[in-house]
């Protein structure tokens, strides 16, 4: 259902989430965001493959939103479909989490925060 | 009230007492017109009529009264043949001692009156005793029946049966069967007695103890049918002329005679010739027993501990070991649970050293799955008491979970037939320990389950039964849970005629945990509804309230609209949630009320109340409210496909004109044809608000 790949591309980690994050599966990407957010202040989230999102998968990110900002760290989500987008949009999480088309973009945006 | 079968046993007594009586009454009428060469005017087949009516009356008799004990066991019909056996002879010896204490006083000895007296209460006692004894015979044969059994046995018993209406036509007709004829007869019998002496299975269920017993029982017996028949055949050599009715040619009781003699001479020798294998056949019936023992266990509930107790007692048994125990890791780290017998703790210690050290193991089976060496046996153990030892692990899906230690103080102590034995007991009490766990699973599943159905019924009750609301619109609304417990939630709240508040919300999570969630929800929107609050403050201070109540992982989205009839404005504020789909009567199309938003409790603090907006809509006579949680939209088809926003849309624009139930029915049949199932695969919530025209 979900496979999560991660890099390590210059002084940004990449989280790679494909497939379809739902009640289940959610818990592998907060594991790994959780574990990810304990040593790493620029995080990338690619969801280029990412087809869907349930409500718990959002509850996820939404969870890491305040321990994010206390942290200092920087997470920015790139390539999403107009679908997940959509979604994050509708419970308004867009306004809290970066959200951009490319790659490069991520990078730019994280540094420039 | 007395019983059929009482009545029975009463009615048969009676005749046979009765026709016995007869028998012997117009025997002493015959006797004495014979002694003194008188005509007695009487027929000379009297007393063979009453004694083949006391006859069929007495079989009646034991039949009716041994019919019952068909459940009896063996050895008790046994002991009554013996004692009615018993009976009879002494009441025979009794006659015999008052006929020789006249007899060596008096000539009366020889009056033929005394003698036919004496003979016919001995026919009377012997008839008994002989067909009591056949009808227990009979059960010894069908101890197990065959069907070809019941029929020749039948045929049998009716052919003896029937030398009664023989000999008295006979008699009748005063024609007297030629010796030769007789004994061809009688050779007969003696061959079909033999044939079914070769029923003799019940003797393979004797223990030791009771194959002794019954060798006496029937030896005695044997005897009683000795004396019996000698009587007869003594009678017959001295004074055959002064007998009226002669037993020893009555084809009746030489039948019965010949069959009962036989069976008990061939089952003496039998239970004789089993008598050195009986310990054999016990023991391998106590291995069945045990084995039953170990598979009824699961059944009567009981416990592990039972389970390996008995596995413990069988085996110890079944092989005659000197000493034993059971080990059980019953996890959670607790102490491994440990059954002995005849072993202390120190030797139980020691000897586990010496298996794990030893070499000298000889595996003796294994798992033929993972292959793991299971089965161990040590044949000779040098400067300890015992002298062999045999290891068993108690194994559940791989897995061990105890095992079986049998020891013996010779070496070399087992053979191979006992480790098979073993082992099948040990399989046998890993299977009953398995079911009991399982059982237990069950059990805590039911009970979930029940739990669950109790969260159920209290989220039902969460959703208004009643939608009461402002005679100004119609509303109509849908509401179903793919699980046990859902998380979408809707209410309702009349202020006034003017006004009423609607809220649709859906909790993240499924399950119990979101069906608690849900009724914070349903809390907080009754208390807050009455504060006459805007839609805005309304969901500020429910995301406050619930900030301190949700799951860290958990967030609620919810659109609250405040109708006003006065103003014609649906206020609302979408924390969130779904768009809102408003279609006025004069527009092309409905359009989605995105606006600005935030779940309840992403955020909570004081930012919150910057994420939210204070909407409103214009309505006029005739519009159309669609309110909704993502498991419509969300739904998909057997390809993966969204139902989606757009088909959402269309159908509510083609079916715009129907009444609000119309419309719900409509869209919720187009989702489920749409999603090929009858059950939802998320929860799904709809409701559908239009306002009245006037007319």
């Amino acid at each position: 259902m979900i496979t999560i790949q991660t890099e390590q591309e210059e002084e940004f980690y990449i989280i790679k989430v494909e497939g379809e994050v739902d009640a289940s599966s959610s818990i592998y990407l907060d594991n790994k965001i959780g574990e990810v957010i304990k040593s790493h202040k620029k995080i990338l989230v690619d969801c280029e493959d990412l087809k869907y999102i349930s409500s718990a998968g959002l509850g996820v990110f939404m969870s890491y939103i305040h321990e994010m900002e206390e942290g200092e760290i920087k997470m920015v989500l790139f390539g999403l479909s107009d679908k997940v987008r959509n979604v994050f949009q509708i419970l308004g999480l867009d306004q809290l989490i970066k959200m951009v088309e490319s790659k490069e973009d991520a990078k730019k945006l994280v540094n420039a925060i | 009230m007395m019983s059929k079968r009482i009545f029975h046993l009463r009615f048969f007594f009676t005749t046979a007492l009765v026709s016995w009586m007869a028998m012997m009454v117009f025997t002493q009428l015959m006797a004495f017109a014979n002694a003194n060469q008188m005509e007695h005017g009487l027929k000379e087949y009297l007393p063979e009529l009453f004694y083949a009516l006391f006859f069929l009356s007495i079989y009646s008799f034991y039949k009716v009264q041994l019919g019952r004990s068909r459940d009896a066991n063996l050895q008790e019909l046994l002991w009554k043949v013996f004692v009615s056996g018993l009976i009879a002879t002494i009441a025979s010896l009794i006659l015999k001692f008052i006929e020789d204490l006249f007899l060596s006083h008096s000539r009366i000895g020889e009056n033929p009156l005394l003698t036919n007296l004496i003979y016919n209460i001995n026919i009377g006692l012997l008839s008994a005793f002989f067909v009591s004894t056949f009808i227990v015979w009979e059960k010894f044969i069908f101890y197990q029946k065959t069907k070809k059994l019941i029929l020749g046995w039948r045929i049998y018993v009716y052919t003896l049966l029937a030398t009664l209406l023989i000999s008295l036509i006979f008699s009748i007709v005063n024609f007297v069967l030629s010796q030769m004829f007789l004994f061809i007869i009688l050779a007969l019998f003696l061959l079909a007695s033999f044939y079914f002496s070769a029923n003799l299975k019940w003797v393979a269920y004797l223990n030791y103890k009771q194959k002794w017993k019954s060798i006496l029982l029937f030896l005695l017996i044997l005897i009683y049918i000795g004396y019996f028949f000698n009587y007869l055949w003594g009678v017959q050599m001295q004074q055959p002329e002064a007998l009226v009715f002669n037993g020893m040619w009555n084809l009746t009781i030489m039948g019965f005679f010949i069959f009962i003699f036989i069976y008990t001479f061939i089952s003496i020798l039998v239970i004789l010739f089993n008598l050195p294998t009986s310990s054999v056949f016990e023991k391998k019936l106590e291995e069945i027993i045990s084995f039953q023992r170990l598979s009824q266990s699961r059944n009567a509930g009981k416990n592990e501990r039972e389970v390996y107790q008995i596995l413990l007692e069988s085996s110890v048994s079944a092989v005659l070991a000197d000493a034993a125990w059971v080990e059980s890791k019953s996890g959670n780290n607790q102490d491994p649970l440990i059954i002995k017998y005849k072993i202390g703790n120190d030797e139980v210690k020691l000897i586990t050293e010496i298996i794990s050290k030893s070499k000298e193991k000889q595996i003796v089976n294994s798992d033929p799955i993972t292959n793991l060496k299971t089965d161990r046996y040590i044949t000779s153990i040098k400067n300890n008491r015992f002298k062999s030892v045999l290891i068993f692990p108690v194994y559940i899906q791989h897995e061990i979970i105890g095992s079986l230690i049998l020891l013996k103080e010779i070496s070399d102590g087992f053979n191979e037939e006992m480790i098979t034995v073993i082992r099948t007991f040990v399989n046998q009490a890993a299977i009953s320990i398995e079911n009991f766990k399982l059982i237990e699973t069950i059990l805590e599943n039911e009970r979930y389950i029940k739990e669950l159905n109790i969260a159920k019924n209290v989220q039902r009750s969460l959703l208004p039964s009643t939608m009461d609301h402002s005679s100004f619109f119609d509303i109509s609304a849908y509401s179903k849970s793919a699980d046990e417990v859902g998380g979408d939630y809707y209410d309702i709240y009349k202020v006034d005629d003017n006004r009423t508040v609607v809220i649709i919300g859906d909790v993240s999570g499924k399950g119990t945990s979101a069906a608690f969630h849900m009724s914070q929800l349903k809390g907080i929107f009754h208390s807050l509804v009455q504060l006459d609050l805007s839609s805005h403050e309304f969901m500020v201070y429910a995301n406050n309230a619930l900030a301190k109540g949700l799951d860290k992982n958990s967030f609620i989205t919810a659109s609250i609209y405040i109708i006003d009839k006065n103003s014609r404005t649906i206020e609302f504020c979408r924390a969130g949630h779904c768009p809102t789909l408003f279609f006025p009567k004069n527009a092309e199309k409905p359009e989605y009320y995105f606006g600005k938003g935030l779940g309840l409790g992403i955020l909570r603090n004081n930012e919150f109340q910057e994420y939210v907006n204070n909407d409103k809509i214009q309505f006029k006579d005739g519009d159309l409210l669609v309110l909704f949680t993502d498991g419509i939209t969300e739904a998909r088809n057997r390809l993966g496909e969204e139902f989606g926003y757009d088909r959402l849309k269309e159908l509510v624009f083609k079916n715009a004109i129907k009444n609000p139930e119309e419309i719900k029915n409509d869209i919720i049949n187009a989702l489920y044809e749409y999603c090929g199932t009858k059950s939802p695969h998320d929860d799904y919530t709809v409701i559908i608000i239009k306002f009245k025209e006037k007319i």
